[in-house]
């Protein structure tokens, strides 16, 4: 368990990191999800030692690292730019952890040939990096950090340099092979796609705080917060309250707490339709609806509709 | 396309008239009258000392510099501190100062009447010669490495730092390999420089013929004693250092690519 405890950190006035207490199970695999200078990548750091908090407590397995330096913290960190070792070969790269634990040549032969074979990059082993597609030398850098067998794996946007392709691809990968490893895993992106598709635990942060964690499914369906709510996945705002824009339904009819509005815009997207209505008081609301749904109504602009918003999940704005 | 031989006609005129023509009449010259007259001119005692005072100094003054500019571009690139910009603009100083002026500077500080006074003779002796030389030739490595680094960034380091390697593993396996060329081209014009350093270690050398001659001063001394051919042949060796220097350089990077 990787246990965080009211961490803070600044850079000179900027508050990158306000009090983050975070408890990260073992096994798990764990997604840091926020905007650009929410704080992510440096809580991450400061888990690795390659950033030392202000103040606050760094613990990995029940032991209190926070004063010793990445090299005896038993981590794995994978960067975002792959830092691969660009003057040595693949192997050289995957074994450079082994090699400096001085472990016998035979032994770090046979476990560099069995990552490679993790990580599908057999007979890649005497390339340079610059041989490589980014999506490889990601993996490459993947073996390189779990060649140590760290007891705790570090990702800082792992993909966030490669193309959209390659980068679901690499996502599905990390997701079999956690299950197969099992080491503890924390993976910082600001996609939240990603953080759904891969992470079992989502921990979101915005200006250096933690706003709320838990399950893919929880965050989604129980946002404790605006800020979540609406980083989460599309939000519409109706009559004060932010709801997603599927969870609003249409009628034609009048009834009991519907509000009236008027269709400005119908705009059709394959199998969805946006419809995007205004209210009385000028308010902009936008509605997703399936295509069997709007043609049912057969809206276009310039039709009165009523706008009812009761179920699904609802936040004060 | 005539533009573009138009401009390499300027490159080749301007070179070929400032450069290639002035160091190829100095080997025409001294070449002239047969090998047998370069040779003995180069082997006399005199000469001989100088041609082993100049590699001495530039032995000293080299590695010296290699270390201490690769501890000083670290130090610049990757510490974080006040007074970088002051720091960077100090290690330029030979640049910009005349070595002239650091020579009168250490007959100053070292001389007779100086402020400080070593057990040891600095100046016209060898001590003060190594000084000169270092403080000359002291811009070159950090000049080279500083960008090498900067571009290299620290992601790499700090990739082997999380592998486990501790700060010397680090800088041996990760950064010494990535800045090779760049210490390498810092080197030979440290080389270059020192073997051709005149102005600075002449005044602290004093000139003594057989004893703190280099190789540039031998030039000199011996164009002001009517040795016109014995300039030229010391000439020629010292050119056909430099370009030794050049040319290893060259061929060591070619088998690495």
């Amino acid at each position: 368990m990787i246990q965080l405890t009211n961490v803070t950190k600044h850079f000179g006035d900027f508050k990158a990191l306000d009090g983050v207490s975070l408890d990260i199970p073992d096994g798990s695999l764990t997604a840091l999800l926020g905007p650009s200078g929410s704080g992510k990548s440096t809580l991450l750091r400061v888990i690795s030692g390659l950033e030392q908090p202000d103040t606050g407590r760094v613990e990995i397995g029940g032991e209190d690292v926070s004063g010793l330096p990445p090299q005896k913290r038993g981590i794995g960190f994978v960067f975002q730019h792959y830092a691969a070792f660009k003057h040595m070969t693949v192997r050289d790269n995957v074994a450079f952890g082994l090699s400096i634990r001085k472990r016998p040549k035979e032994e770090i032969r046979t476990r560099v040939d069995e990552l490679l074979g993790v990580v599908g990059l057999e007979g890649y082993a005497e390339r340079k990096p610059s041989q490589l597609s980014g999506g490889q030398r990601q993996r490459m850098a993947l073996a390189r950090a779990l060649a140590v067998e760290p007891s705790v794996l570090l990702l800082d946007e792992p993909f966030g340099a490669l193309d959209a392709k390659v980068r679901a691809e690499l996502r599905g990968w990390l997701r079999r092979l956690h299950d197969e490893v099992h080491v503890t895993t924390v993976l910082v992106t600001h996609d939240q796609e990603e953080a759904m598709d891969i992470a079992d635990r989502v921990a979101v942060l915005d200006h250096g705080t933690i706003q709320q964690v838990g399950g893919p499914r929880e965050l989604y369906d129980k946002p404790a917060t605006p800020f979540v709510m609406s980083f989460l996945g599309p939000v519409t705002t109706v009559g004060g309250i932010m709801v997603r824009p599927h969870d609003v339904t249409l009628s034609a009819e009048p009834s009991n707490g519907a509000l009236e509005a008027q269709v400005a815009r119908v705009v059709h997207l394959g199998f969805e339709v946006r419809v995007e209505l205004e209210l009385p008081l000028g308010e902009q609301v936008s509605v997703q609806l399936t295509r069997g749904e709007a043609e049912q109504l057969e809206l276009k602009a310039g039709d009165i509709v009523y706008v009812r918003t009761e179920h699904g999940v609802t936040v004060s704005a | 396309m005539t533009r573009r031989w138009g401009l390499r006609l300027v490159v080749i005129a301007y070179l070929g008239g400032l450069l290639l023509a002035p160091v190829g009449l100095v080997f025409y010259r001294t070449f002239q009258h047969g090998f047998s007259e370069f040779w003995d001119s180069i082997t006399t005692p005199a000469a001989i000392h100088a041609f082993q005072l100049t590699i001495e100094l530039a032995l000293i003054a080299v590695p010296l510099n290699a270390i201490f500019g690769v501890a000083m571009a670290l130090a610049l690139v990757r510490g974080k501190w006040r007074g970088k910009p002051l720091m960077e603009a100090i290690i330029d100083l030979p640049f910009a100062v005349s070595p002239v002026i650091i020579g009168l500077a250490m007959l100053l500080v070292f001389g007779r009447q100086g402020w400080i006074h070593l057990p040891f003779q600095v100046i016209f002796a060898l001590p003060g010669m190594a000084l000169a030389t270092v403080f000359v030739s002291l811009p070159f490595v950090v000049g080279e490495v500083a960008p090498v680094l900067h571009e290299i960034g620290d992601e790499q380091e700090q990739a082997a730092s999380t592998l486990g390697a501790t700060r010397w593993q680090t800088f041996r396996r990760i950064t010494l390999p990535s800045i090779r060329w760049g210490l390498a081209y810092g080197i030979t014009l440290s080389v270059a420089r020192a073997v051709g350093e005149f102005g600075a270690v002449s005044v602290v050398s004093g000139h003594i013929a057989g004893k703190t001659d280099t190789l540039t001063l031998l030039v000199q001394s011996r164009y002001e004693n009517f040795d016109v051919k014995g300039a030229y042949a010391a000439s020629a060796l010292l050119a056909v250092l430099a370009l030794g220097t050049l040319f290893v350089m060259t061929l060591t990077r070619r088998e690495d690519t």
